[in-house]
């Protein structure tokens, strides 16, 4: 073994070895967060997670809270639990105001301070009596202070008006009429399906089923979650999924499909639907979901900012709360991120034409005859992303992969239920507020 | 266990002169492989103990719950299947065209120190950055659906759930392209090794291109396949990134659904389930590879 040439030197062998993973590397991100600097305190949110929306949100942070300097700090919600437990448990909080769902924050009610006076003090903000009553999380004090509200409607381009079905209000549709017209428009298209919902990995799909479909044809969310009528919902939806652009699975937001003509009716979050019509407002509509059997189901979805216990500068804290809710913050959100305002802020006249048409719409299902209001699940922190995974697999299962819906039910229920019996909390609406919540 | 004398007594034509060592000190070997002992137990015994413990324990002591929820899951099988079948087809792939890369280097074209370059620079690039790329080219409104548009062929929806035949082929590609330098690497050291004599005797006495390569390269390289062998394997087995930057969880891979449940559902306990699953895979097929390449007779490495 002494003759060992090759057609390469050893050396560029080893150079080529040693450089893959040094170049490898080169692609790092910093993970530490915010970057607010001495004196600045922490606003740490899972809202607004597209970048431009947490962009947009620091714009309005510095333009606002004039007093403080306040550095945001965007999470995704299962790191939003675990870092408020671990800091409030270990008694080193970092973070001053904890932005979140009402679902977030309702875990960690017992670490949060009490708010009350921060409220009596916003006395001329105007809360509504609903969202106040909601911000005690099921105490008798305030925990946290209403922040923004948002929902889910349908963003329709004026296009697909053609093929709507003879009688059918588009303001005032039923899951029936939105079948058929689906359908329709479909054949019309070529074979081409025009309708999408957000199905994709970011997507939020599961709240269509946990907010809307669901609450509209059975009345609950988890009790109804595998009766007579969820089994109605979801052969419903495997017929509405037969006229769904395939291409849903890879949605993680409606918007740019729609913005791009792929799909002409899309269901999807305020916040991700208004990108669409931002161009050519005249050419959209957004309108309120459609209704089912048992009324018209929608979510609300309220976020609410909360001070942990122990949380360094409380006062500032306070102060940033206070300059996120007067008007011009409220208006702000509103117009750029189309998170609604939950004081009294007047709406001006002047709204982006999207975040108009949005207002209007979310404005209208709240106010719909036969309105079911759901919210999203209260109370699971950790658990919620396998909650909501439980409705993403009866869809893929019933709907991708075409199992029978009574068996996918009776399966998922019975995961639904085993994670609902660890947590032993009670049903949040539209369920009654049984303790604990199972499956029925 | 490793060969020492008694315990207490020196080993005859030992490194230390007799006497030397004091009663109830441990052998010289012992204390030779003590510390990579020490960084196994703590590197890798420790964390497959607390694995273990975390896939089997739940807050009411042991159980086999998250066991069950893992096999229940709808992704899961899908997972171990996909994962399979990646590896069957891909691991064949990758030495074929490894081996072919490193034989035609061998044959000292021009410009060859400029061909290993380019051939490893697959190597220097993230699996994500890799996965994104190739996402550019297999979208619905990619590079080989423009490609195919102007050529008259129309689009193809290549991701799309209901294709997962051109899911998986994208898959594949993709993976092919990031990890067949790797393989590439190790094959071209490996015959770095191999002393040309005799090849060159080979020839000498007339056999073809093809017989040497059957007769004398390759029982020369087995050594360095082996080891390509079981770190691809186990690489294939940890694939991740490509899968998910392409298909999202339409083409679930194990190691992908460790990092949903971890990650996504916050669930510590049926990730490491799942992780186990890896783990005992991947130790079957690295004894697997081990028993094959040394089982057959008449072969020496």
């Amino acid at each position: 073994m002494t003759h060992r040439s090759g057609p390469i030197s050893r050396r560029a062998l080893l150079a080529g070895i040693a450089a893959a993973p040094v170049l490898g590397a080169c692609g790092g991100v910093s993970t530490t967060g915010s970057g607010g600097g001495a004196g600045s305190i922490t606003l740490m949110s899972n809202q607004f997670s597209p970048v431009e929306e947490k962009q947009r949100f620091e714009r309005i942070l510095q333009e606002r809270v004039t007093g403080e300097k306040v550095a945001f700090n965007q999470v995704e919600t299962g790191i939003f639990a675990s870092t408020l437990q671990t800091q409030a448990d270990a008694g080193k909080v970092r973070i001053s105001v904890a932005g979140a769902l009402h679902g977030d924050l309702a875990p960690h009610a017992s670490r949060l301070t009490d708010l009350d006076d921060v409220l009596a003090s916003l006395s001329d903000r105007g809360f509504a009596e609903e969202l106040t009553g909601l911000a005690k999380l099921g105490g008798s004090t305030t925990k946290y202070i209403p922040w923004m509200q948002a929902s889910y409607v349908l963003a329709v381009h004026k296009k697909a008006l053609q093929w709507l079905p003879p009688g059918a209000d588009v303001q005032r549709l039923t899951y029936d009429q939105l079948l058929t017209w689906t359908t329709a428009a479909r054949q019309a298209n070529g074979g081409k399906p025009v309708f999408g919902i957000p199905a994709g990995v970011k997507g939020l799909y599961h709240r269509f089923f946990q907010g809307f479909l669901l609450p509209s044809f059975t009345g609950g969310q988890i009790t109804t979650f595998r009766g007579p009528d969820a089994v109605t919902a979801w052969e419903y939806m495997k017929q509405l999924w037969a006229q769904t652009a395939r291409a849903s699975t890879t949605y993680d937001n409606l918007q740019e499909p729609l913005q791009r003509g792929e799909v002409l009716i899309g269901f999807d979050h305020v916040a991700r639907l208004v990108g669409a019509p931002a161009g050519r407002p005249d050419d959209w509509l957004m309108v309120p979901a459609p209704s089912g059997p048992k009324g018209l189901g929608y979510m609300l979805v309220l976020a609410g900012l909360a001070i942990p216990a122990g949380a360094p500068e409380p006062a500032k804290a306070k102060n940033v709360i206070r300059a996120l809710t007067t008007p011009e913050a409220q208006i702000d959100v509103l117009r750029q991120n189309a998170f609604f305002p939950v004081t009294n802020a007047a709406v001006p006249g002047d709204l982006p034409g999207a975040v108009a048409l949005a207002e209007a719409a979310v404005k209208a299902q709240r106010e719909a005859p036969g309105a079911i209001l759901s919210l999203p699940p209260v109370g699971l922190g950790a658990r919620d992303g396998e909650v909501g995974q439980i409705f993403k697999n009866c869809f893929k299962e019933i709907c991708l992969d075409g199992r029978p819906v009574r068996q996918v039910l009776d399966a998922q229920a019975r995961e639904l239920d085993r994670i609902l019996g660890e947590l032993r909390i009670p049903c949040w609406r539209p369920d009654p507020a049984g303790n604990p919540c199972r499956v029925a | 266990m490793l060969a020492a004398g008694p315990r207490g007594q020196p080993v005859p034509g030992g490194l230390m002169p007799p006497g030397a060592r004091r009663r109830g000190r441990p052998p010289a070997a012992l204390l030779l492989i003590a510390p990579s002992i020490v960084f196994m137990a703590a590197l890798f015994l420790w964390p497959l103990v607390a694995g273990v413990t975390q896939a089997f324990t739940g807050p009411g002591g042991p159980t086999t719950a998250y066991v069950r929820r893992m096999a229940d899951d709808p992704y899961f099988w899908d997972a171990t299947r996909n994962t399979a079948l990646l590896i069957v087809v891909l691991i064949p792939l990758q030495f074929a065209l490894a081996l072919a890369m490193a034989l035609l280097l061998r044959q000292r074209p021009r410009f060859a120190g400029l061909h290993f370059y380019i051939w490893v620079v697959p190597l220097a690039i993230s699996d994500l950055a890799a996965g994104l790329v190739w996402l550019s080219v297999f979208t619905d409104r990619g590079y080989l659906n423009s490609v195919l548009d102007h050529l008259g062929a129309g689009p193809y929806a290549w991701l799309s759930f209901e294709n997962p035949s051109t899911m998986f082929l994208a898959v594949v590609v993709a993976e092919l392209w990031r990890a067949t330098s790797m393989v590439f690497v190790i094959v071209v050291a490996g015959l770095q090794n191999v002393p040309r004599d005799y090849d060159e005797a080979a020839a000498v006495f007339g056999a073809t291109y093809r017989q040497r390569v059957r007769h004398v390269l390759l029982p020369q390289l087995r050594p360095s396949l082996q080891v390509a062998l079981i770190l691809r394997t186990i690489l294939a087995l940890e694939a991740f990134a490509v899968a998910q930057a392409l298909t999202g969880r339409n083409f679930p891979l194990l190691v992908g659904e460790t990092y949903q449940w971890y990650y996504q559902l916050q669930n510590p306990n049926v990730a490491t389930a799942i992780a186990l699953v890896v783990l005992a895979l991947s130790i079957v097929a690295a004894v697997g590879y081990l028993r094959l390449m040394r089982g057959q007779p008449g072969m020496h490495g």
